[in-house]
């Protein structure tokens, strides 16, 4: 027996609300972040994960009176990410109550802070997230800075890269998929969940549970989705849902 | 009853003293061990390395400041790290833990299907009766994050277990000091019983 697959709510926030970009960019206004962690934590889902998308490309930094308030509602692992760019500001954030440190731009732009955080807070508390877009020629691009800028790496290569730096648990998230509901970019997320040991998030275009149960067969540790927790029906308005733990536990790969 | 959480440089307190004020409870954080001896209720919080706990717990004197309030008899509880510094030792490090309770941790086996660390929702299955257990069903789910997972010299010592890759020791008790692998501030309601048990045990 292995534990519990992990379903994960992704909350993206600009400016202190909480927005719904399609494929990074195209922000939408939906709400309150704080009401949505209030209700993401009754419904006690396994962890949440909140980004702040602007933080990382205006170079502000985390906005900590934010991150306090979600920490005091939220009975269950957080990860934060957004404007991390020392590890003094990492070990804050985990101080006021949040477990993970999610790093994009940061872990591409000063790959030493990924070691330097791993080894302040341990790996399991540093996450990098691995934002890839397919190239036009074949096979994939890795991007940080909300997806504009290239790495030059592709999401494997950038993968074993974090990993080696010290992170401890990957996002894998495809541009090309955010919030179109067409399901996981399965062979993206395979790639990378066999070149590394650690845990692997798979990350845009979840529909529903049959996308949680292949991406975690396709070899994803854990499984996220933002628009479908946060957005319902053909005119996507605003409505918190999340699996039942029954549902949850069913998709345990075989 | 307060309960207090040990500041020492290592682990979540925001996360136990925010759960602990949630469920009404009252909670303060020490960062002296002079102020252990006023303390009815200790928890002991930690996240990180085996060695690392120890030198700072020695560093701030709550090596000494804790062993003497075992050794008073009120409830200890230790979380995580915390719970694996209660033992004599880890295959993490060479440093000498509290030595509350003989035995030590453990790595667990990698192998191709069990990624290390465990980590995520897993259940326990207690295996004997104990009031930090009051209320805890069997549908329950907990959240773990770690590597290594203690074994304790005296089987009598172990309270609740879990399945990684085989039966491992989620929860401990000697007489008034017990230890829980899991993070019971990050495991909703079920977390939220537990803590509620030691507050009120």
């Amino acid at each position: 027996m292995s534990v519990f697959p992990r379903v994960i709510p992704v909350l993206l926030v600009s400016e202190g609300y909480l927005v719904k970009p399609v494929k990074f960019s195209g922000e939408r206004y939906i709400g309150d972040p704080i009401n949505a962690v209030r209700i993401f934590n009754e419904k006690q889902v396994d962890e949440l994960v909140v980004l702040d998308i602007d933080a990382a490309v205006k170079g502000t930094d985390p906005d900590h009176r934010l991150i306090e308030e979600i920490a005091s509602e939220a009975f269950m692992p957080v990860a934060y990410g957004g404007g991390v760019r020392t590890s003094e500001q990492a070990r804050r954030i985990t101080g006021i109550g949040i477990e993970k440190i999610v790093l994009n731009t940061a872990a591409f732009e000063t790959p030493a802070l990924v070691t330097e955080i791993a080894e302040l807070l341990g790996s399991s508390s540093t996450v990098v997230s691995i934002d890839a877009k397919r190239r036009i020629t074949g096979g994939y691009e890795t991007y940080s800075r909300r997806a504009s800028r290239k790495t030059g790496l592709s999401p494997v290569d950038a993968a074993k890269r974090a990993v080696e730096l010290g992170a401890g648990e990957l996002i894998v998230s495809s541009i090309d998929r955010e919030s179109t509901f067409s399901g996981y970019d399965l062979k993206l997320v395979a790639s990378v969940a066999e070149a590394v040991e650690v845990p692997v998030i798979a990350l845009g275009g979840a529909s529903g549970l049959n996308d949680f149960a292949a991406a975690l067969q396709a070899g994803a540790s854990a499984v996220a989705a933002g628009s479908l927790f946060v957005l319902n029906g053909k005119h996507r308005a605003v409505l918190i849902t999340y699996p039942g733990q029954a549902e949850i536990r069913s998709l345990r790969p075989s | 009853m307060t309960v207090s959480i040990v500041d020492y440089g290592l682990g979540n307190l925001g996360s136990v003293f925010n759960m602990l004020r949630r469920i009404g409870e009252d909670a303060r954080i020490v960062s002296e061990p002079s102020e252990l001896a006023a303390s009815e209720r200790l928890l002991l919080p930690g996240v990180g390395a085996f060695d690392v706990g120890v030198d700072r717990l020695e560093r701030t004197g709550f090596a000494d400041g804790v062993r003497e309030f075992a050794a008073s008899g009120k409830p200890l509880l230790g979380i995580c790290l915390g719970m694996q510094l209660l033992f004599e030792r880890s295959e993490e490090g060479g440093a000498r833990g509290l030595g509350l309770m003989a035995g030590g941790s453990r790595r667990f086996a990698a192998g191709p299907s069990l990624r290390i660390p465990h980590m995520g929702w897993n259940s326990i299955i207690p295996v004997r009766e104990d009031p930090l257990l009051k209320g805890v069903e069997d549908d329950n789910r907990f959240y773990f994050v770690h590597s290594y997972h203690v074994v304790p010299d005296d089987p009598a010592h172990v309270l609740a277990e879990s399945d990684y890759g085989g039966r491992f020791v989620a929860m401990v008790r000697h007489d008034n000091v017990a230890g829980a692998q899991f993070h019971p501030e990050k495991s909703h309601a079920f977390g939220m019983t537990v803590l509620r048990n030691f507050a009120q045990q």
